[in-house]
């Protein structure tokens, strides 16, 4: 009873909030709310009994992802109202073509049957004795490393892509030269001058 | 009352759908595009959880951790794709972007 009672709450949460990211005028307030779907998303995989990637989900995409979209859009001097001036002219389509996608969706659902000979290559352990990470952890180190590898892979080509394309060097902006500095002697950094007495430096 | 399989399947149909729907209302802004692309990862996700939760096969939790990450990686790139174009253009108009075009 708790559980439904639960399931309803984040799952009317989650699309109530799905539903402001895309029709928020402000798109820090969609940032925003599109935040408040991950965590209500989190609630629900609690529920489901996927504890880590509950986790994972709040810690990368609400402390990550969503923190990088939040710098771009207030980074970026957009107009973002130019942005949405044809709003009404795509919602008749929107509307259809999401509605379409909907009906197809819920007709499969509700056609769904799991084949009788079907059986699970790793089976869940009860969580009375294993709990969700540790019983993660030893199915992706073992049956899945490469695919873990491959991820990692993922990340690195796509840290190393996205520093290459935002990082420029402004020419004009003067900057300290370590090796400048650290190479000076006394004998380039001061010149010794004999001055007359009364007649200055000239 | 129980909560089954389809609830989650119908949950993450309608975010799914909403996800559409935003791109189909957004297509100007690319932020907005790349966030309901997320919301759509995030509905697939909820699908693969909820499969491995009913079904006690843990491959699901597996997956949707790497679409996690891809999801990550896409995030960033496309941000990075945005801050160089609107560098170059001053404005995140998809309809502007057609430079290749010669």
């Amino acid at each position: 009873m708790l559980v439904a009672l639960f399931f309803y709450l984040f799952a009317t949460v989650l699309i109530a909030s799905s539903v402001m990211v895309v029709s928020a005028k402000n798109p820090v307030h969609a940032v925003l709310f599109l935040i408040l779907a991950f965590f209500n998303a989190a609630g629900l995989f609690v529920l489901l009994g996927a504890e880590f990637l509950a986790m994972i989900l709040v810690v990368v995409y609400v402390g990550a992802v969503m923190v990088l979209f939040l710098f771009v859009v207030m980074m970026l001097d957009v107009n973002f109202a130019e942005l949405r001036a044809g709003v009404l002219r795509y919602l008749p389509i929107g509307l259809i073509v999401g509605l379409i996608l909907l009906f197809e969706l819920v007709f499969v659902v509700g056609a769904w049957v799991t084949a009788p000979q079907l059986a699970s290559d790793a089976p869940t352990p009860p969580p009375s004795e294993v709990s969700n990470t540790e019983a993660l952890g030893r199915l992706l180190y073992t049956d899945y490393v490469y695919l873990f590898q491959a991820a990692g892979l993922i990340l690195l080509v796509a840290m190393i892509g996205a520093i290459i394309l935002t990082l420029h060097h402004r020419r004009d902006v003067k900057r300290q030269n370590i090796s400048d500095q650290v190479a000076r002697s006394p004998e380039t950094a001061i010149e010794v001058v004999k001055v007359e007495t009364g007649r200055g430096l000239q | 009352m129980t909560i089954g399989l389809s609830h989650y399947l119908t949950l993450a149909a309608v975010l799914f759908t909403i996800g559409v729907f935003g791109i189909f209302l957004n297509r100007k802004n690319v932020i907005v595009i790349l966030m309901s692309i997320e919301r759509l990862l995030l509905a697939v996700n909820v699908n693969l959880v909820a499969f491995s939760s009913f079904q006690g096969d843990l491959v699901g939790q597996i997956f949707t951790l790497i679409v996690l990450t891809v999801a990550a990686a896409e995030a960033a790139i496309g941000l990075a794709i945005v801050v160089v174009y609107f560098r170059n253009r001053g404005t995140i108009d998809v309809a502007d972007i057609d430079h290749l075009k010669g």
